[in-house]
């Protein structure tokens, strides 16, 4: 007996010590970023990155809070984005999946079926783009970052299932009284539905909101930069973040810029927010994805 | 018929349309020699000219194989790990699993983009930690952005990084939803706790796993984009291991333009991912009826 609590002592030791390393190995990659983003230049350059700064600095902050015009456009974007295409995600998907959830609907069943065949076959990337950029003529504005993406299938089977779950019985009651099937989704169905709406909203949030493919294939203008995909041209082309801190500033004397410790600041100002704000809703996501991996 | 439900479905229809099923006609267009000037249906035809300019490259084994291989290793390693893991938290309590499962999830919320920059931190040789860090102990760094030889394992690493606290908490999920009757019931008739995560355990954990293996290897033809491009920063000495179809064919479009290859090895690659769709599902029900996925 005694033997067998040492054993089980011994157990939770090892495996918490697994876990406490995976967690350490999980998040301290990351601050290496911030270590960098507060160490001077200099320093970062001689003795390279380290997890704390040798020499701590906010030179890199300054220096793009000078000219933070790109930074903000950036976050202009990426926000504009992610808040219309959400709520015009939401409001498509969901009346979508309602209808096909409606099994006395003659059509839900050939719906469901055009839902479902997109996740089996995809006609790939340059079929897509060529119907975007040549004859939707999307290429170069705001739309090719929102409308691909308004209708996203694996959502709308997640939120079937959930609409699924609702008794049909509710849906009855309210058309005897009268109301028309706008009515029964928009008043009754939608309320019931908090937590279906609050999932979805989120996945598709953070779709939209980590995004760059859409910028990658149809933004060429600076003005559309998402902030990925500032992120992207700045990690490529240290040029771009030269060019994109003059134009707001010409006086900046380029020779003494701290691109290094500016880029991982500006990863930092980018990236950092929403890697705080999205943890918060992990419950969320961890529905999401067990939802749709159990039932189909 | 029912024209209410219908004006309700028509937004979301439309979009379908128009962002899944018109693009499909753009399937000829490796058949074609495009010029936007007639149209892609007036463009005259070339036959399997495309095709057969990318099937006698070295490239379509190349990227293939790599395609393949790498992302075969990714599932695999994934899976065993995190099934393992899951088995070990569950014998965790409650307060340390929210805690763990925080911080593995974290990785989850990064776009590749942003792990580049931390992978960039970690490797670039001249600032990089690791090249000082070797340095520091006497040893040569490699310059790890031109090694192809490090490269299926810094991917795989760099995978697992990012995907194996979503695995690890699904399979959990799972487990947490099994009859707590069943372990008790083992324990009374003196199984240990190896035993029964052999006996129960696994087996409960089992549908889950068939369904999302089928639903990787269907996906086993289409490579995570953003990883292979941003991580390796798109270095050219690197492709010999680390080209892959999505890259290859994105290359082929937007940086050398030439969209009849292009849109070949795209329906190359859409047709051979069908086919393994329907072959792994055929697979699963063959297995287990109910898991499979139609």
């Amino acid at each position: 007996m005694i033997e067998k609590r040492s054993n089980r002592y011994v157990q939770k030791i090892v495996f918490n010590g697994v876990f406490i390393l995976l967690a350490v190995i999980c998040v301290f990659p990351l601050l290496l970023i911030v270590s960098a983003a507060f160490t001077e230049e200099t320093s970062l350059a001689v003795e390279g990155y380290k997890l704390w700064p040798s020499k701590f600095s906010l030179d890199a902050f300054s220096y793009i809070l000078k000219s933070p015009k790109q930074i903000l456009m950036s976050y202009g974007v990426t926000i504009f984005v992610t808040v219309v295409g959400t709520i015009g995600g939401l409001l498509t998907t969901s009346m979508l999946a309602y209808v096909i959830a409606r099994k006395d609907f003659k059509f839900s069943r050939i719906l469901s079926f055009l839902v479902f065949f997109t996740l089996l076959f995809n006609g790939g990337m340059v079929p897509s783009y060529i119907m975007i950029s040549k004859y939707y003529h999307l290429k170069d504005t705001i739309w090719a970052l929102i409308l691909p993406y308004i209708v996203i299938p694996w959502h709308v089977f997640l939120m079937k299932g959930f609409f699924a779950d609702i008794p049909m019985s509710l849906v009855d009651a309210a058309k005897m009284d009268g109301a028309s099937e706008m009515r029964v989704f928009f008043s009754i169905i939608v309320p019931v539905s908090k937590p279906a709406f609050a999932t979805i909203g989120l996945l598709t949030a953070f779709t939209y909101w980590n995004d760059w493919w859409l910028s990658m294939l149809y933004i060429d203008d600076a003005k559309l930069t998402s902030l990925q995909y500032y992120l992207y041209r700045i990690m490529n082309n240290i040029q771009f973040l030269t060019t994109s801190m003059q134009a707001g500033n010409i006086s900046i004397d380029i020779s003494n810029m701290p691109n290094e410790t500016a880029r991982m600041a500006l990863c930092l100002l980018a990236a950092g927010p929403m890697l705080v704000i999205f943890p918060f809703f992990q419950k969320y996501f961890v529905k999401g994805l067990t939802v749709g991996a159990v039932k189909e | 018929m029912n024209w209410n439900l219908m004006i309700l479905a028509l937004p979301g229809l439309i979009f379908l349309l128009a962002f899944n099923y018109v693009p499909l006609f753009g399937l000829i267009i490796p058949f074609k020699n495009v010029d936007y000037a007639k149209g892609i249906f007036k463009s005259d035809w070339v036959g399997f000219d495309n095709f057969k300019f990318f099937f006698q490259s070295q490239d379509a084994f190349r990227v293939t194989r790599n395609t393949l291989l790498l992302n075969f290793t990714f599932i695999a390693v994934t899976m065993v790990l995190s099934i393992i893991l899951a088995l070990m938290l569950f014998e965790l309590s409650k307060g340390q699993v929210k805690i763990y499962q925080t911080a593995l999830f974290v990785p989850y919320f990064i776009s590749w983009i942003v792990a580049s920059y931390v992978l960039y931190a970690l490797l670039n040789p001249q600032l990089g930690m690791l090249p000082n860090l070797l340095k520091d102990m006497g040893k040569a760094a490699p310059n790890f952005y031109n090694e192809p030889k490090y490269w299926p394992f810094i991917l795989t690493v760099c995978y697992l990084w990012k995907n194996i606290g979503y695995m690890t908490i699904l399979f959990y999920t799972t487990l947490m939803g099994i009859d707590s009757s069943y372990f008790e019931a083992a324990a009374i008739d003196g199984a240990g706790k190896l035993k029964r995560a052999f006996y129960i355990s696994l087996p409960c954990l089992k549908p889950v796993i068939i369904i999302m293996s089928l639903l990787q290897i269907g996906k086993i033809f289409y490579a995570d984009f953003g990883m292979f491009y941003f991580l390796t920063r798109n270095s050219g000495t690197l492709y010999s291991v680390t080209d892959v179809i999505d890259t290859y064919v994105f290359r082929a479009l937007r940086v050398t333009g030439n969209i009849g290859m292009s849109s070949a090895v795209g329906l190359y690659q859409s047709l051979v991912g069908f086919a393994l769709v329907l072959i792994s599902n055929l697979v699963v029900r063959k297995i287990d009826k109910d898991s499979a996925i139609f």
